[in-house]
C-alpha cells in the first residue's frame, strides 16, 4: 500500500433517527481509538451540505485517505458520500458505509446494546476500509431506445413522454388494444370528464407517432444485460389479421359462421358476448380485429368455410400467423403493468357470483357507459331496472383477510358510480363506507356535491348480503345487514341492486415478471420503488423504472404524474448517454492461476474464457457484472473483485469479530494474500499513526 | 479431522451472554429485506451483525470458517429465493457450498445449526425479523461456541496452501 490509511470516521445522527437508540458520542469516541483512524465526528445530518463539507474539509486539512460513514442504508446515500469524496479529490470507493440505522437503531429498544452493535459495524468498516484501493469507473453507453412494457394510461404517457423528447420508443402491450383499465371507464372522478375523450387522443397519438413502435397481443418473455445495455425478447402473439392490411371494418364478424354460444367479452367483464374474430372494443387502437383460436371453428373443427376471408376485401386474415419473437435492444425500461380488480369472489359473504344482482364497480362501469353492454341503460341480469341500490365501499380492500391496504381510489369511484346511477336511474342509493376518504385535489368537493345530490350514507362496515326476506318490503331483494355506527343501530337495507367497490390488487402474473426483470416486490406484491422519496420510480436495478398501479394503488391523475416522472428518468439516461458502471468487477491475478477452470462454468455470463498459450483464465470485464461467484469458487484465490475482495471481507470479519469469543487468536483462513496480513491485528499500529 | 462430541464442548452459558451472528446478506434479496425491516421498524433482537456481499454466490466457504474462527456463534446466509438470483443461479451455488460446509464444520466439533441458509426475498421483512429471532434462541440454547477444539482441529487439518474447504 503506498500511502499508509489515514481513515476518518462520521457517525451520523440523522435528527434523531439514530441518536434517539443510538449513543452516536459514544460510537465515534469508540471509533476514536481504532488503527488507523484520524478522525472520529458525530453530526446531525451527514448527508447535509454542511455534513459533507465536514468530510471534505478533514480530507483536505487531515490528509483523510480513507471514509467511513456510519448513518443509513448504502442502498440510500453511498452515491451521495462517494460524490463528497470525489469533489474533494479523493477515489469515491475508499468509503465505507455501516449501516446504523435501517439495521440498528430502527430496529432495536435497548440502548446499550444497539450502541454496542453500531461500534461493532463501525469497527468491521474500519477494518475494511483500510484495504479499499482506489477503482476507476467504468462507463458504458447508454442505447438511446426505450421500452415501455405496459400499453394503460401509465404506460401511453411514459412512451409519448419519451417519443416526444425525440427518442425511440417499443411499447409492448399483451391485450390486443391499448387503453388499460382506463378504456373500461365511463367518466373520471372528480370532473366527471369522459373517460373516453381524454384518453382516445391519446391512444391515436400512440399509434401514430413516428418514435413509436407498438406491439399489442406481445409479451416480453426475457430481459437480459444492464442499464445502458437491455435486451429483450418480446414474444408476439397470432392474432391471424394482418395488422397493415385490416381496417377495422367487422365485415368478416359478422359474416362469421360461428354457432355456438357467444363468448364472454373479458372488456366488457363478461357482461356481453363476442364471436371468435372479434374487435377488442369499439375504441380499440389498433383497431384490428382479432380471432381467438380457442372458439374459432376454423382451429376448434379443423376448418369452416372462412367467410370472413371471403367477405374481406383486404386479404387480411391469415390463418397461418404463427406467434414470433422479436429481439430489441434498449437502454432502460419503463414498467407500467398495472393492476386486477379485486377478485369479488373471495369476499363471500357479499354473494358476488351467487345473486346476480349484486355487481362489481367494474362491471358497473361497462353498465352506465354509452359504449357498453347496454348502451349506457342500467338494465340488471334478470332484466329489470333498480329502484334502490347499494354501493358498499372497501370490497377486498383494508380487510385483514384479504388486501390489508386502501385501495385509494374506491371511495372516490363509489361516489362516481353513485352520483351517475342517480342520475341514470332515479334510484335511491345508499352507500355503506368505513371511513370517506376524499384526500386529492377537488375530490372533497365531490364528496360534498353527492351528499347534496341526496344520496344515502350509511357509515358501517356491510356484514352480509342476503335475499333472506324478513318481512313483505323485503321480498325478492337483496338485504343488506350492516350496523349503523353513526346511530348505533344494526340495519336491514333492502335494494334491487348491489354495488361492490373493488380494491385493486397487484397482477396476479407480476410474480413473473418481477423475475424476468430483477426488480423487487413490496410485502404487498406491488413493485417496489428504490426509495419511497428519493427515487420513487427507480427500483433495485438500474435503468428499470416503475409507474402506474404496478407499483400501487392510485388513481389516473397519479399514475399519469408518476409516468411522466419515469419517462423523464428514461430521458435523463438516454440524453447523457453514458452510464457510470460500478467497478466490483473480478479479474484474474494471471501469476496465481493454475488455469483449472474451475471458475469458468460458475459464471453465469459466460464472461470467462481461458487463454490457451499461457494456461490461464481471463475475465471479460465488459460481460463480468461483480457477483463473485467466481472469486468464491477460485480454489487458488487467484480472482480479486473490486470493493469485495477476499481481503478486505476478511478484514471487515476481524473487525467485527474483535474482542469475541475465546479462541479468536488465530484466522482459519490460510490464503489471506501475504498484503493482508499487515493487516492491523492490534491497537499498536493505530497508536503509532497517531 | 475428529468430531468432538456436542456434550464434550457445550460449556456453561455467562451470565448476560448474547450470541453473536454474523450474517452473509446479499445486496438484492436479503440485505434490502433487511433495510426493509428497519423501514417498517420491525424490532427485533440485536445479535446479528450483517455483511454485505453482492450475492450469497460470493460467500467463500472459507468466510464462513474464518467468522466462526474469529469468535462468531452462529452464521446465517441470506439468499434470494430459488429463481429469484439476481445473477441467475448464484443462490444455487450458496446452497451447494452450504451443505458441504454444515457436514465440514460438523466434523471440526461445531454443531451444524449454527450455520443457516435463508432465502429471503426483498420483500420479506418480516422472515429477516423471524429468522434473527429463531436463530438467536437456538444459539442461546446451545450456549457460546467453544473455539478451543475448532481452532486446533483446524490447524492442524488446514493445509499451508490453504487449499481447504471448497464447494
Amino acid at each position: 500500500m503506498a500511502d499508509a490509511p489515514r481513515i476518518g470516521v462520521y457517525v451520523c445522527h440523522c435528527g434523531a433517527n439514530i441518536s434517539a437508540t443510538v449513543d452516536v458520542a459514544a460510537v465515534a469516541a469508540d471509533a476514536e481509538s481504532l488503527p488507523n483512524v484520524v478522525a472520529a465526528r458525530h453530526y446531525t445530518y451527514m448527508c447535509s451540505d454542511a455534513g459533507l463539507a465536514l468530510v471534505q474539509a478533514d480530507i483536505r486539512e487531515l490528509g483523510l485517505n480513507r471514509v467511513v460513514v456510519a448513518a443509513c442504508s448504502p442502498h440510500l446515500h453511498e452515491p451521495t458520500f462517494r460524490r463528497a469524496l470525489a469533489s474533494a479529490g479523493l477515489n469515491p470507493h475508499l468509503l465505507q458505509m455501516a449501516n446504523i440505522r435501517e439495521q440498528d437503531a430502527w430496529i432495536h429498544t435497548d440502548r446499550e446494546s444497539a450502541t454496542r452493535k453500531a461500534c461493532d459495524l463501525v469497527r468491521a468498516a474500519v477494518h475494511r476500509v483500510a484495504l479499499h484501493t482506489p477503482l476507476d469507473i467504468r462507463k458504458a453507453a447508454v442505447r438511446p431506445d426505450v421500452l415501455v412494457i405496459g400499453g394503460g394510461i401509465a404506460g401511453m404517457h411514459a412512451a409519448l413522454t419519451v417519443a416526444n423528447a425525440g427518442k425511440h420508443v417499443y411499447l409492448v402491450e399483451r391485450e390486443f388494444s391499448i387503453g388499460g383499465q382506463m378504456a373500461r371507464y365511463d367518466k373520471t372522478f372528480p370532473t366527471l370528464d369522459c373517460s373516453l375523450c381524454i384518453q382516445a387522443p391519446k391512444m391515436t397519438a400512440v399509434r401514430t407517432h413516428e418514435n413509436i413502435t407498438l406491439w399489442t397481443g406481445s409479451e416480453v418473455e426475457e430481459v437480459y444485460g444492464h442499464v445502458g445495455d437491455y435486451r429483450a425478447r418480446i414474444r408476439r402473439r397470432a392474432r391471424y389479421v394482418d395488422e397493415n392490411l385490416c381496417v377495422g371494418c367487422l365485415q368478416c364478424v359478422d359474416a362469421c359462421c360461428y354457432d355456438g354460444d357467444l363468448i364472454p367479452d373479458a372488456f366488457n367483464m363478461g357482461l356481453s358476448g363476442r364471436k371468435p374474430i372479434y374487435l377488442p372494443f369499439a375504441h380499440a387502437v389498433p383497431t384490428v380485429v382479432a380471432v381467438d383460436p380457442g372458439s374459432c371453428l376454423n382451429f376448434t373443427r379443423g376448418g369452416c368455410d372462412r367467410p370472413c376471408t371471403d367477405v374481406c376485401g383486404r386479404d387480411a386474415l391469415d390463418f397461418d400467423q404463427t406467434p414470433w419473437v422479436e429481439e430489441i435492444e434498449v437502454g432502460s425500461i419503463v414498467v407500467a403493468t398495472g393492476f386486477e380488480p379485486f377478485d369479488a369472489r373471495k369476499a363471500t359473504e357479499y354473494g358476488y357470483g351467487i345473486y346476480p344482482n349484486v355487481y362489481t364497480s367494474m362491471e358497473v362501469e361497462r353498465l352506465i357507459n354509452a359504449s357498453g353492454p347496454t348502451a349506457g341503460e342500467v338494465i340488471l341480469r334478470d332484466g329489470t331496472r333498480p329502484q334502490a341500490i347499494g354501493v358498499i365501499y372497501c370490497v377486498g380492500s383494508r380487510d385483514e383477510r384479504y388486501n390489508p391496504w386502501c385501495s385509494r381510489v374506491c371511495c372516490m369511484t363509489a361516489l362516481k358510480l353513485s352520483h351517475l346511477l342517480c342520475e341514470r336511474t332515479g334510484a335511491e342509493v345508499y352507500n355503506f363506507y368505513i371511513d370517506m376518504r376524499a384526500a386529492g385535489k377537488g375530490q372533497e368537493e365531490f364528496y360534498q356535491r353527492v351528499l347534496n345530490d341526496g344520496v344515502q350514507f350509511v357509515r358501517g362496515k356491510v356484514a352480509e348480503v342476503c335475499d333472506w326476506a324478513l318481512d313483505p318490503s323485503e321480498e325478492g331483494k337483496l338485504v343488506i345487514r350492516v350496523e349503523d355506527t353513526m346511530t348505533g343501530y344494526v340495519r336491514r337495507v333492502p335494494v334491487d341492486m348491489v354495488v361492490l367497490t373493488v380494491g385493486m390488487s397487484p397482477r396476479s402474473d407480476s410474480d413473473e415478471l418481477r423475475r424476468t426483470l430483477n426488480v423487487g416486490c413490496s410485502g404487498d406484491g406491488f413493485y417496489r420503488e428504490r426509495h419511497a422519496k428519493l427515487a420513487p420510480v427507480g427500483t433495485l436495478t438500474d435503468g428499470i423504472f416503475i409507474a402506474g398501479c404496478c407499483q400501487g394503488p392510485k388513481d389516473i391523475s397519479d399514475s399519469v404524474s408518476q409516468a411522466g416522472s419515469a419517462a423523464a428518468e428514461a430521458i435523463a439516461l438516454s440524453v447523457k448517454g453514458s452510464y457510470d458502471l460500478d467497478p466490483i468487477t473480478a479479474r484474474v491475478v494471471a501469476e496465481s492461476c493454475s488455469g483449472c477452470r474451475v471458475c469458468m462454468p460458475l459464471c453465469p455470463f459466460g464472461a470467462i474464457g481461458y487463454a490457451e498459450p499461457g494456461g490461464k483464465c481471463e475475465i471479460n470485464a465488459a460481460l463480468c457484472t461483480g457477483c463473485g461467484a467466481c472469486v468464491a469458487g477460485c480454489p487458488s484465490g487467484a480472482i480479486r473483485q473490486g470493493m469485495f475482495d477476499d481481503a478486505q471481507v476478511f478484514a471487515e470479519l476481524s473487525g467485527l469479530l474483535l474482542g469475541a469469543g475465546s479462541g479468536s487468536s488465530g484466522s482459519a483462513s490460510g490464503r489471506v494474500p501475504p498484503a493482508v496480513s499487515l493487516q492491523p491485528s492490534a491497537e499498536a499500529t493505530g497508536s503509532a499513526l497517531r | 479431522m475428529t468430531a468432538v462430541s456436542s456434550a464434550a464442548k457445550r460449556q456453561p452459558v455467562p451470565e448476560g451472554w448474547t450470541p453473536r451472528i454474523v450474517a452473509f446478506f446479499c445486496h438484492w434479496c436479503a440485505y434490502s429485506a433487511a433495510d426493509l425491516a428497519g423501514v417498517d421498524r420491525r424490532t427485533h433482537c440485536s445479535d446479528l451483525r450483517v455483511i454485505r456481499v453482492m450475492c450469497s454466490g460470493r460467500v467463500d466457504p472459507q468466510f464462513v470458517l474464518d467468522a466462526f474462527a474469529k469468535g462468531a456463534d452462529g452464521v446465517l446466509i441470506g439468499a434470494c429465493h430459488p429463481g429469484d438470483c439476481h445473477y441467475v443461479d448464484g443462490n444455487s451455488k450458496a446452497l451447494r457450498r452450504f451443505v458441504l460446509l454444515r457436514r465440514t464444520i460438523e466434523a471440526l466439533g461445531i454443531e451444524p445449526e449454527r450455520l443457516r441458509l435463508e432465502g429471503i426475498s426483498a420483500s420479506e421483512a418480516e422472515r429477516v425479523r423471524a429468522v434473527a429471532e429463531a436463530m438467536s434462541e437456538r444459539l442461546r440454547a446451545l450456549g457460546p461456541l467453544s473455539r478451543r477444539a475448532f481452532v486446533s482441529s483446524a490447524e492442524t487439518a488446514s493445509d499451508p496452501n490453504g487449499e481447504g474447504a471448497h464447494g
